[in-house]
């Protein structure tokens, strides 16, 4: 009855009313029927279940188990788990985060007005240019950001060496040095993230605002950062994951004091420092995502109350 | 009222000036690093300026095969990321919305699993290949996908961990136009799904599938993490390696990487352009 009412193309009203009075939220469905709902979504899943699913299974059984060297082969333990969150590892764990956190937060600052700047410019060129700049610098991380700012700010850097840094106290292989690298890649990154949310700020919104007699602080502050919020944690939670989970930039600049978890789960897994740590790894890897997880969880529930402004 | 517009337009005049500001604090910042890795680079101690660090790399031992795994690599990764996610993404919003969150939290995880705690994963899964699966033939494909003239195994991580921005970056695309009027008409005029999709739905998406490409894109070509660990040699594993002995010629290559990847980039972004373009002048005479 539905389907015969569509096809001869009835008004909207005439198809929506026997849809809504069988129970359907949507508009109109009597066409959609054919295509089953889980055909588009289903490589998707079954990807994910496989390539995500098996290895992090692999994981959490390694991190509670002995490994298969062990002299009583693989049994249940908790050993792994706590060496992760004593001594040495512990610490590379604290360091991560606060490193992670630190930088996310500062590149969320700092972006901000990048993105706004972008967007509200008159000039196309400018706009393309930042945005293409931030699509390459995003990406920009690990090894090759590395030697730059080694070229840039090591030891034997162009700037150190014009400004004699060094003498200045300036270590690019500290906590501060690895936070302005740090900062490269996550800034663009950000104003990527950002740009479509500011486009989504409708010049209407603005306009309201000023004619309610507000300037342009309390535009931002009572209409723009609300809208934002979601945009601006998600934003901070991606930087922060990134950040958090950043191994090639440490690990190329080989020399940095500076103690970070991915690398002792790089160092156990190759076993670097001592024989058989591969389990450890495992355990680190789960520590790593507790941490990762905890923080996305977080701002999920945020983002969805807020999301619809945008939408 | 005189007073107020000067006052308005003090503040216009701050706020661009503001902008300027804002720009050229940036682009000190991100530009400096690259200027100083050129100087590094050609402005060698006790040598002079020369041009043996860029001059000597085709001949480098391993340069021309890292970088065709990269660029293989990168074109399986961009495709496949595509094929998973614009099905699944039109999909939830045309006829399943419930499913939403689970597409979602689904391309979320890889945030949640690090690349170096996926690759510990990946290794342990690798290792039970020889250990359990020996007499199944689940080991030939164990074997086949860690080929290494083409690591399937590698596609699959990448893929996995482009899901995150990809998905955003698709999701806020499809947010911006209104698929449900746009296929709804494709539909009345007659058009079947894939003439839909195809024809009506994709070339409105167009900004957001070569921003999913760009990133997707520039992942692969940096990516370090899980080629390192499970022992493959592209592009970015090859400069780490002679980073060590010839710290002039990786600097060459990162700077010459970043011009590749810019000059990519913006041919894309020059190919997806003059329909934008097209659409916004169209929109603003009507």
């Amino acid at each position: 009855m539905s389907t015969d009412l569509s096809d001869v193309g009835a008004p909207a009203a005439v198809r929506i009313a026997p849809a809504l009075a069988s129970g359907e939220r949507g508009a109109v469905r009597p066409r959609r029927r054919r295509v089953p709902h889980w055909l588009g979504v289903a490589p998707l899943l079954l990807f994910a279940a496989v390539v995500f699913g098996v290895p992090t299974v692999a994981m959490v059984f390694g991190a509670f188990t002995t490994p298969a060297t062990a002299p009583d082969g693989v049994q249940a333990t908790g050993a792994n788990m706590s060496a992760s969150l004593q001594g040495a590892y512990l610490t590379a764990l604290i360091g991560s985060v606060k490193l992670s956190a630190v930088t996310a937060l500062i590149a969320t600052g700092c972006a901000l007005p990048i993105a706004h700047t972008v967007v509200t410019s008159r000039f196309r060129l400018v706009r393309e240019a930042v945005l293409t700049a931030s699509g390459v610098l995003a990406n920009f991380g690990g090894v090759a950001l590395a030697f730059a700012f080694v070229a840039t700010l090591g030891n034997a850097g162009v700037v150190t060496g014009r400004f004699d840094l060094t003498e200045h106290g300036w270590s690019l292989y500290s906590f501060t040095g690895l936070s302005v690298v740090y900062l490269y890649f996550l800034i663009p990154l950000m104003v990527l993230i950002l740009t479509p949310s500011l486009e989504g700020l409708r010049k209407q919104w603005r306009e309201a605002a000023r004619n309610n007699g507000a300037n342009a602080f309390r535009y931002w502050v009572h209409v723009a950062l609300p809208i934002l919020t979601p945009a601006l944690l998600g934003g901070f939670v991606l930087l922060f994951g990134s950040a958090f989970a950043a191994y090639a930039t440490a690990a190329a600049m080989v020399g940095s004091s500076v103690p970070l978890v991915t690398m002792q789960i790089a160092d156990a897994l190759s076993g670097n420092v001592l024989v058989d740590q591969g389990n450890v790894a495992l355990a680190l890897s789960l520590d790593m995502v507790v941490v990762a997880g905890l923080v996305t969880a977080v701002h999920l529930p945020l983002q969805r109350r807020s999301a619809r402004w945008l939408d | 009222m005189a007073r107020l517009a000067m006052a308005v337009t003090a503040l216009r005049g701050r706020i661009r000036w503001s902008r300027g500001v804002v720009l050229l604090i940036a682009g000190t910042y991100f530009l400096l690093p690259m200027v100083c890795s050129v100087v590094f680079s050609i402005d060698v101690p006790g040598q002079g300026v020369t041009f043996d660090a860029y001059t000597g790399i085709l001949g480098a031992d391993g340069f021309l095969d890292s970088l065709t795994l990269t660029l293989e690599l990168a074109a399986a990764t961009v495709v496949s990321v595509l094929l998973l996610l614009v099905p699944a993404l039109i999909t939830v919003r045309l006829t399943a919305p419930r499913l939403r969150w689970v597409i979602e939290v689904v391309c979320s995880l890889p945030l949640v699993v690090p690349a170096i705690a996926l690759v510990a994963g990946i290794g342990t899964v690798l290792r039970w290949g020889p250990d359990h699966l020996a007499d199944t033939p689940l080991y030939d494909t164990f074997i086949a996908i860690q080929d290494p003239d083409f690591p399937v195994v590698l596609v699959l991580a990448y893929t996995l961990m482009a899901l995150p921005l990809a998905y955003r970056t698709l999701d806020g695309g499809l947010a911006a136009i209104d698929l449900k009027v746009l296929v709804e008409a494709a539909r009345a005029c007659g058009a079947n799904w894939p003439r839909a999709v195809l024809q009506v739905v994709l070339p409105n998406l167009r900004g957001a599938l070569l921003n999913t490409a760009f990133l997707t894109l520039a992942l692969v070509l940096g990516e370090y993490t899980v080629a390192a660990i499970l022992g493959y040699r592209p592009f970015a594993v090859w400069i780490v390696g002679i980073g060590g002995s010839q710290a002039e010629m990786s600097v060459a290559v990162s700077v010459i990487g970043l011009l590749v990847t810019w000059v990519l980039l913006l041919a894309l972004a020059t190919a997806g352009r003059p329909r934008s373009a097209r659409t916004k002048t169209t929109a603003e005479t009507s």
